[in-house]
């Protein structure tokens, strides 16, 4: 079959929309079990050949950071309503692979803290799989992506295996600010992240290009589209650049018949599966079931407990940075070597849960100090060495509770270039939030005051920035009432359709969500394949 | 610190471009465009002309402490432009359109200028304020394509990252020892 072949195949066992890490899961782990699969997906394939030159749109002043993998078109619109702007093209990519072509790749498991946050704290609500439940599906995930880590994190929950690859060592800058957590009786530990440390399931060892986030040109970070080609040599079928526009039931309202996509050349055609998974992230897939409304389901498909779109949370994002007088050695590398846990497993309900790590990246790169500036010749050296030198910073994300009206909804007024409504994104902080991120703040004014430094920028509490971890808005959970999908990640309402996404955690915790997603998504794989 | 036909093939590397097998400065002069063994004098002749205004405008814009600058801008330069004919006629234009800014302020090309002819010509031209872009006004893309890029080359070299005393900057894959280590 040619890769421009973008035809519908003939009726096949699975249909999964969205090639991001959940899609390529769950497409391998099926393909893998002998099922024939179908992986429709909106964005483009990206070579691996091409990832220099976007390496160098990154670092190029003269291109924005949505350039870099083409985001933003009319394809991407969107509007944004709520108490805080919701920058949502700069928090997905769309193409085989999906956002994580553009993440960092730290890959912590949730704590079990975060499956219980309504018989332990009275907020938010419990998930209806605990800890103990995901934990097999944490190690798989784990040797699924390649994750480099060290048991040395005394606040981590329980494990029984080794990571698969060796953490990566602190770096120098880890060193001022690790002495600094000493004085403060701060513990300091590494940091598990999807990166190979060594060679690693064909792909190389990190080899230090520190541009990682965007684009990482060696493919040491484990992206999506690796299990996309991992399912692609299980037979199954890939097609890009096909946005799918709806999904339709049969007459009883009971099962999907078709994902219907559009292909570049302005055609629409049907997909027929016995099973369709929606892993579109947690804006895409709501919007998807909202736009596939009939007249059966007149508020969207799966959507008769009205949770589709609600809930929506994100990881409150904050940074303090600060400089100081010496040669902090940043920019060497693209990810952070060291975090601390330690304010996670909180006694009282509030403040909640966060973590904060220490950047290797603080402050403008040299690079883009030298191509900013302006100068040349005598004035170029002094003007980079005043940019680049001494930055020092850490990172915070802050756990947010769910909220009925923090949510993805269709805009009335805009459409696609499609002519369907783009998605509305009404995001809230909430109390909760903002509590628990004054606590983050102070714990990291007081790591940048210790170390010696001199704040220069600190994010307020109440404007955060957004984590790029949008979760909650397709909820999972035992009531068909209260939320959209059962613990088998099956909708309560359609009986082959799954979802496999950070939409369906009911809570969000503080941990970065992507090794939670694989771990679900190994779980509704499994569950599909029962089916089958 | 020198810059070396080393240094250049490092940072060509590092971007993607050749493996090792960089045309030197001599086929190019000599009409053997990259990839042409001479069939088209015309944009060898051009690409000759570039590698001369890029040498000369490189002896202006890097910083003093790099020295021995030409055969790391010829390798790097032709380097960039040896399969990516797009690349190649847009900086043989920047270059010209430079050239004709050189013939009206001081009645020579750019590279027949004197170093600190030059310099007043890019100052004159405003180039520390112009933003780069590939796709805009002429002295726009004399930033982008001609200013930018050499210094886009040198700055993410190991050279370059000394300057500021590191020795793995962003976009070179120098592994994992440098971020490890404090300043020497
Ligand atoms: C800057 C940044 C840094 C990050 N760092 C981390 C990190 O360190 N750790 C971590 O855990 N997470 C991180 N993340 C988040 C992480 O990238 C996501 O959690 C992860 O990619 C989600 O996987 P997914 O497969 O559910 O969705 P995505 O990766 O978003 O993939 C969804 C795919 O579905 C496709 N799609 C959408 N709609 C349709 C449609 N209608 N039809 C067909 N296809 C469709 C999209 O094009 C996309 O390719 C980061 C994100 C960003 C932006
Ligand atoms: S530092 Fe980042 S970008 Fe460079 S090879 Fe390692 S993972 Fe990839």
């Amino acid at each position: 079959m040619s890769a421009a072949d973008r035809t519908p195949s003939e009726r096949v066992d699975v249909c999964v929309v969205g090639a991001g890490p959940a899609g390529g899961i769950v497409a391998h782990s099926l393909a893998d079990r002998g099922h024939d699969v179908v992986v429709l997906e909106a964005g483009p394939r990206v070579p691996l050949a091409e990832r220099l030159e976007r390496m160098e749109r990154h670092q190029r002043p003269a291109h924005d950071w949505t350039d870099v993998w083409g985001m933003d078109g009319e394809r991407d619109a969107y509007s944004s309503t709520g108490d805080v702007d919701y920058p949502l093209n700069r928090t997905r990519i769309k193409g085989v692979g999906g956002t994580t072509l553009h993440w960092i790749g730290y890959t912590p498991r949730f704590h079990p803290k975060d499956f219980e946050m309504g018989t332990r704290y009275g907020l938010g609500t419990d998930w209806p799989i605990a800890y103990d439940d995901l934990r097999p599906y944490y190690a798989e995930a784990e040797s699924e992506l390649g994750v480099a880590g060290a048991e040395d994190n005394p606040f981590a929950p329980p494990r029984e295996e080794p990571f698969p690859m060796e953490a990566f060592p602190p770096s120098h800058s880890d060193s001022i600010l690790g002495a600094a957590c000493e004085e403060l009786d701060i513990e300091v530990h590494s940091v598990p992240q999807a990166r190979n440390s060594e060679a690693y399931d064909g792909r190389s060892a990190c080899v230090g290009y520190g541009t990682c986030h965007p684009v990482c040109p060696s493919g040491a970070k484990y992206d999506g589209s690796v299990h996309i080609r991992k399912a692609e040599s299980e037979g199954a079928r890939v097609v890009d650049r096909a946005p799918v526009q709806r999904l339709e039931h049969d007459s009883e309202g009971e099962r999907v018949e078709a994902a219907v996509y559009a292909t570049p050349d302005g055609t629409e055609h049907r997909q027929e599966a016995r099973q369709f998974v929606v892993a579109c992230g947690a804006i895409e897939t709501p919007r998807l079931l909202l736009l596939s409304q009939s007249e059966q389901y007149p508020d969207g498909l799966a959507n008769s407990s009205g949770a589709v779109g609600r809930y929506l949370m994100d990881h409150l994002l904050y940074l303090v940075t600060g400089r100081l007088m010496e040669p902090t050695e940043q920019h060497q590398v693209g990810f952070s070597t060291s975090v601390t846990h330690q304010f996670y497993d909180h006694e009282e309900a509030t403040p909640g849960s966060f973590f904060v790590g220490f950047l290797n990246y603080a402050g403008p790169s040299p690079v883009e100090a030298a191509l900013d500036d302006g100068g040349w010749g005598d004035d170029l050296t002094a003007a980079v060495e005043r940019s680049y030198g001494g930055h020092i910073g850490t990172e915070a994300l802050v756990e947010q509770l769910p909220n009925p009206n923090s949510r993805v909804t269709l805009d009335p007024d805009e459409t696609d270039d499609h002519g369907n409504p783009v998605p509305q994104i009404h995001w809230t902080v909430g109390d909760h939030g903002r509590t628990t991120a004054e606590k983050a703040i102070e714990v990291q004014r007081d790591i940048l005051d210790e170390a010696g430094a001199r704040v220069d920028y600190a994010t307020p509490a109440d404007d955060p920035l957004s984590g790029s971890h949008p979760m909650g808005t397709t909820r999972m959970g035992d009531d068909p009432a209260e939320s959209v999908v059962d613990r088998r990640l099956r909708t309560h309402d359609l009986e082959n359709l799954s979802i496999a996404s950070s939409g369906v955690f009911p809570t969000g915790g503080a941990m970065n969500p992507t090794l939670t997603i694989v771990a679900l998504s190994l779980k509704a794989a499994e569950h599909i394949h029962d089916d089958l | 610190m020198e810059l070396t036909r080393r240094d250049a093939v490092a940072a060509l590397a590092a971007i993607g471009v050749g493996g090792g097998v960089v045309y030197g400065a001599t086929e190019l002069r000599e009409g053997r465009g990259p990839g042409e063994s001479g069939e088209t004098p015309t944009s060898a002749d051009d690409t000759g002309a570039l590698l001369e205004t890029t040498v000369a405008l490189a002896e202006i814009i890097y910083p003093p402490e790099v020295t021995e600058t030409e055969s790391f801008v010829r390798t790097f330069v032709s380097g960039r432009i040896e399969d990516d004919d797009a690349r190649r006629e847009a900086m043989v234009d920047a270059a010209d359109a430079l050239d004709a800014d050189a013939r009206s302020e001081h009645g020579a090309s750019f590279r027949e200028l004197e170093p600190e002819e030059g310099d007043a010509l890019l100052e004159t031209l405003g180039m520390s304020q112009v933003d780069p872009n590939p796709e805009g006004d002429e002295r726009q893309r004399i930033r982008y394509y001609l200013v930018n890029e050499l210094l886009y080359g040198l700055m993410r070299s190991p050279k370059g990252g000394q300057l500021v005393g590191i020795e793995n900057p962003p976009g070179y894959p120098g592994g994992l020892d440098a971020y490890q280590q404090g300043p020497e």
